[in-house]
């Protein structure tokens, strides 16, 4: 059982991301957090396993306050829980398998992940996994020989090799096409249902929320503005989230906004060119 | 529009510069002339010494051909000798600058004192060059092979952990961030997170680096530091110009060799 | 997990040579060579072993630097970097002719394979070597130290600009062609745009490596700073010795960071 109190976050640079944001995860139910980018989803997934320090409130984890812990102590509760990014964040130029076994590096001592010798279960788990996540044959394959698709594949069940109480998930699909997205969803869920884990979700397409979430979360400005069903998801709430625009359709996707944009040349680099030219 | 407006938004001259831009770059051009002409001066040059130079130069190289064939044998030990203070030289830097690479990258340094001292080790070593450490390392070793070693490594030391420093420093910080999140120890994530990213990068700079100490323990033998450049020396003082002239080949042979085979082995591991 | 299959408990990571056989003979090779070249050094062992008490003398009588004789240190250093701007100016001008010459597809074959060749000959000889060749020819002082420098900086710059014209987009030169443009005229219009700030740069790269290198033709005799350093070190005159260590470190850094400013200034 999760329970954030009054988390807080602000960074160095002033900017205010998360203003006391309070929720409970008491069920094995797959919680999907939706909002505008910017409205601080990322930083409160990352919040819970401290990848980002929050600057006041409190993340209890099983009665263990996960922000009073000392680094030693957090390594341990990191151990309980498995994270998916939407970059996979693979180790690009290690197999398949060794990226599935860093999952166990919490567990194993610095001499086996040297020896890359892993314990028997651990491996066995790991060639179960595969399998689960449809990627049988592929433990020698290098990450960076996989598709978008694969990758994320390697990335849960990496975090599943954790054996994690709870699942952080941050935009799982937002780098992948439509048919994948809704396949690495149906794995996500299914795993989370199946093992009972708890799973915080991070996504910006509602549409997707909608069809695999149990309970939405909708956040703006680093606040809960909604918490409830999918199926509470309606014009006005769509609106208190991510403001005024028609929602008839309820197809809302979340704009990337300027990424991969360059920077135009400016002008003044080639007139110094050509000053000292 | 006006006769004048017309004349003004087509001028019937077209400079790319404005006469600003000019002037400073003809002041720039007459600085850089003057710098050289006034060193050329304080330098205090013999011109006088240009006048027969090519007849001084075609001597030379009249006087080193044929070159001394029979020379060979006594070349190809200290040759022999200058490769191995090249190779050991390179792997002791490799074992030293290793460590140091890690401290001196913000990313993966434990605090902004241990960051000082690597970047502090990586600069000293980089200012003083393989020679003058040869100097050092004579007086403290004495003449020999041991002492081009260490200079070797001494100078190595600063171009290698530079160059894996900045390879620490660009990795993909998502990577370690999810290595971190599995709970994994520091020395973990720098073994799982950080090294498979960096492997290629070191190899290639330690090849590298092994090419051009090559090249940098030829003369080594100069300051007493072992290697060829010991005879080359001795045949050069005694004008032995016929034991030169096999010497510089052989150089020339080790070195274009060392080079070919260093870039060979760069483009398979990339 | 739905498949009951029995998975298996065991695996390794494939090596970076698939064959064992092929990995294990690699390996073998490495070590025989080290041990080899182990071997083979001579080393005079109880000289080695007084090192270490010898180190301690040595920097012992280093300290403290000895800035005394800041005459004799300065005219040093102003001689090195004098030499570095004269070597560095004529690198630079020549290195145009025969950087042009050098690339292949500006220069007909022979012309191109005589410059290469220059190139490549005075590249693959360490500078001090061809310091001490132009002792031997000019006799001490900085003139052979200038030359050295001189020849140095020629066969650096030729070759990144051959290579940067080589690497030039065809287009462009083919687009001033087709206007009917002379040789001469191609050079100025498709050419220089093109090249010459990654010249300017490479040359300002260049002044800086000839200030290092400048320290080190003196001990061939080839004047500079290092010279004096030299003869302190034959004098046993360390605590002098180090005051010009620090001096051409500071030199160094001075040089690397105003060639970083200029070099930033251009882009």
């Amino acid at each position: 059982m999760l329970t954030i109190t009054d988390l807080f976050k602000r960074y160095p640079t002033g900017q205010r991301a998360l203003n006391g944001v309070s929720l409970t995860v008491d069920l094995p139910q797959v919680v999907a957090i939706i909002g505008p980018s910017g409205a601080g989803k990322s930083t409160l997934i990352r919040c819970v396993n401290r990848l980002v320090e929050p600057t006041s409130g409190s993340v209890v984890l099983d009665g263990t306050d996960i922000t009073k812990l000392s680094r030693r102590e957090l390594r341990r509760a990191r151990r309980r829980m498995g994270m998916i990014f939407q970059e996979y964040n693979l180790v690009e130029r290690l197999t398949v398998m060794e990226n599935l076994l860093s999952g166990r590096l919490g567990y194993v001592g610095f001499w086996r992940t040297y020896r890359r010798r892993y314990p028997p279960e651990d491996i066995r788990m790991a060639y179960g996994l595969l399998d689960r996540v449809g990627l049988t044959g592929y433990e020698n394959t290098r990450a960076d020989a996989l598709s978008g698709g694969e990758r994320q594949r390697v990335g849960i069940a990496r975090a599943l090799m954790q054996q994690p109480e709870l699942l952080l998930v941050d935009e799982p699909t937002a780098s992948l096409d439509p048919k994948t997205s809704r396949q690495i969803m149906r794995i996500i869920v299914g795993l989370a249902q199946e093992r009972g884990t708890p799973a915080l979700l991070n996504i910006h397409d509602v549409v997707l929320a909608q069809s695999f979430a149990d309970r939405v979360i909708g956040l703006r400005a680093g606040k809960v503005v909604f918490d409830g069903a999918p199926n509470g998801l309606d014009e006005k709430v769509l609106t208190e989230i991510y403001g005024e625009e028609d929602w008839s359709t309820t197809v809302a996707r979340g704009e990337d906004e300027d990424e991969g944009r360059k920077p135009p040349r400016r002008r003044g680099d080639m007139e110094s060119e050509a000053a000292v030219g | 529009m006006t006769v004048e407006e017309h004349a003004r938004r087509h001028p019937e001259v077209w400079c790319r510069f404005s006469p600003r831009q000019t002037l400073v770059r003809y002041a720039w051009y007459v600085g850089i002339v003057f710098v050289a002409l006034w060193s050329v001066r304080q330098l205090e040059i013999p011109w006088l010494y240009f006048l027969d130079a090519h007849v001084q130069a075609g001597d030379l190289l009249v006087r080193m051909f044929p070159p001394d064939w029979a020379f060979i044998e006594e070349v190809l030990d200290p040759l022999i000798e200058t490769i191995h203070i090249a190779t050991l030289g390179t792997a002791f830097t490799f074992i030293i600058a290793f460590p140091i690479a890690f401290l001196s990258a913000r990313n993966t340094t434990y605090n902004d004192l241990t960051w000082l001292i690597g970047r502090f080790i990586l600069v000293t070593s980089r200012s003083v060059n393989t020679v003058v450490w040869g100097l050092v390392f004579v007086a403290i070793f004495g003449p020999g092979p041991v002492a081009g070693i260490w200079a070797i490594t001494a100078r190595s030391i600063g171009f290698l952990g530079k160059l894996i420093a900045e390879a620490i420093e660009e990795v993909d910080v998502g990577t370690v961030e999810a290595i971190e999140a599995t709970g994994a120890s520091r020395l973990q994530v720098l073994w799982i997170g950080v090294l498979p990213q960096v492997l290629p990068i070191i190899w290639g700079t330690v090849i590298y680096r092994w090419d051009i100490n090559i090249r940098e323990s030829t003369v080594l033998g100069f300051v007493g530091a072992g290697g060829i450049g010991i005879i080359l020396y001795s045949s050069i003082n005694l004008f032995a110009w016929r034991e030169v002239g096999i010497i510089l080949i052989s150089i020339f042979v080790v070195v274009v060799f060392s080079e070919f085979v260093s870039a060979a082995v760069r483009q398979r591991i990339t | 997990m739905s498949s009951p299959a029995v998975y298996p408990t065991a695996w390794k990571p494939p090596g970076l040579i698939g064959n064992p056989a092929a990995r294990r003979g690699l390996v073998a090779l490495v070590v025989l060579y080290l041990l080899w070249s182990f071997g083979t050094i001579e080393v005079d062992w109880p000289r080695v072993g007084r090192g270490f008490p010898r180190a301690a003398d040595l920097f012992s009588r280093m300290f403290p630097p000895d800035f005394s004789r800041w005459e004799l240190l300065l005219k040093g250093v102003g001689e090195s970097v004098q030499m570095a701007l004269v070597a560095s100016f004529f690198g630079m001008a020549l290195a145009v002719p025969v950087g042009l010459c050098a690339a292949r597809n500006l220069a007909p074959r022979p012309v191109y394979l005589l410059a290469r060749g220059i190139i490549v000959i005075t590249r693959t000889l360490h500078e001090v070597i061809v310091a001490i060749i132009f002792v031997k020819v000019f006799g001490f002082g900085p003139l052979a130290g200038v030359l050295t420098l001189f020849v140095a900086s020629l066969s650096f710059i030729a070759k990144m600009l051959a290579e940067d014209i080589e690497n030039m987009p065809p287009g462009s030169l083919e687009a001033i062609r087709a206007t009917g443009a002379s040789f001469p005229k191609l050079l100025v219009y498709a050419i220089t745009p093109q090249i010459l700030p990654r010249y300017l740069g490479v040359s300002i790269y260049r002044l800086d490596a000839n200030i290092r290198h400048s320290t080190v033709v003196g001990i061939v005799g080839a004047g500079g700073i290092g010279q004096v350093l030299q003869a302190s070190f034959n004098r046993y005159d360390y605590d002098f010795s180090l005051a010009i260590l620090i001096s051409i470190v500071a030199l160094v850094f001075i040089g690397e960071f105003f060639s970083a400013w200029i070099r930033g200034r251009l882009r």
